[in-house]
């Protein structure tokens, strides 16, 4: 990755237009070929610096639901409870975290039922209690992250 | 409720934008539907905030961000708002978040702090903690060791037509 994908990245992290030739305007606000602009993005997509490059939903607004939980996973026990909680096709992102509490995820389902069903299903497969932490409030969101 | 239009729309381009020189009309090929229209659909639901942005969704380490921190606080409720207001305009803050205490575990206020390095990450959580005078509360520290999964939500038909 070098500076003028840096300045992509950082570019496309603020949005990206929605108007007949996007690609253009951003490539001319960075000083580039629209061309050298699809290939630098396509690189990026395929060797994995980015994951996605599209619209991220408002997951209330799409009727879906979302929560983040925890599970006190015994260290014995780790990687097996791993396997069973990524299994879940509910579970978006999953992370070991340094606590008592050391495995974190996200569970995003299409309603907010199906919330309670995934936890009652991970708590029956894993025999672990799952700690619900539903967001009361957002105060702050910003993903963007200077390349 | 979501226009099936929309929903369409929606729906094909929930993985990922078409990387060519139109990439709208590219959508609108797949979808049966000209152009204009999903230029106009789709600025409409962005201005109606069902879709939050549109633009890369990055691997944070692979920027180089390797040490992520989630760092809790117990706070009196009636100090929530003003706290997380505060925490929110830190650059370094990249979520912040009221959720609700659990038994044996007290903390109300999370916010996320990523950066290239532990010892960073917690040069700038004693930044925040002074800042905003919050070091009379109880607070953890997690950080993640390993990252097992990410990827974004995905939406099927029923998903979205429940909103």
């Amino acid at each position: 990755m070098d500076d003028i994908d840096k300045k992509i990245i950082n570019a496309l992290q603020d949005g990206f237009p929605i108007c007949d030739a996007p690609y253009r305007q951003v490539a001319m606000q960075l000083g580039l070929l629209e061309q050298e602009l699809i290939n630098r993005l396509k690189a990026l997509l395929d060797n994995g610096t980015l994951t996605r490059f599209g619209p991220l939903y408002n997951a209330e607004q799409m009727g879906g639901a979302l929560t983040l939980a925890a599970v006190k996973a015994p260290e014995q026990r780790f990687d097996e409870i791993t396997d069973i909680i990524n299994a879940f096709p509910e579970v978006a992102h999953n992370y070991a975290r340094s606590h008592e509490l050391n495995m974190w995820f996200v569970i995003a389902t299409e309603t907010p039922e199906q919330i309670q069903q995934t936890i009652d299903a991970i708590e029956q497969q894993t025999g672990l209690t799952v700690y619900n932490m539903p967001k009361n409030q957002e105060y702050f969101v910003n993903l963007k992250l200077e390349a | 409720m979501i226009e099936a239009r929309d929903r369409q729309l929606l729906e094909h381009i929930q993985l990922g934008l078409p990387v060519c020189s139109k990439p709208y009309a590219e959508i609108g090929r797949l979808c049966d539907m000209p152009e204009t229209e999903v230029i106009e659909r789709l600025t409409q639901l962005k201005q109606q905030g069902l879709i939050k942005r549109m633009g890369v969704i990055v691997k944070h380490r692979q920027l180089g961000y390797r040490a992520n921190a989630m760092v809790v606080w117990n706070v009196p409720d009636n100090l929530i708002k003003q706290l997380g207001g505060h925490i929110g305009q830190f650059p370094f803050v990249t979520l912040c978040y009221q959720r609700p205490r659990q038994p044996e575990w007290p903390y109300n206020l999370y916010c996320m702090i990523h950066g290239k390095d532990k010892a960073t990450v917690l040069k700038q959580l004693e930044q925040l903690v002074d800042a905003c005078s919050l070091s009379s509360f109880d607070q953890e520290i997690l950080f993640s060791n390993r990252c097992f999964k990410q990827r974004g939500a995905v939406y099927k038909n029923t998903a979205v037509t429940h909103g």
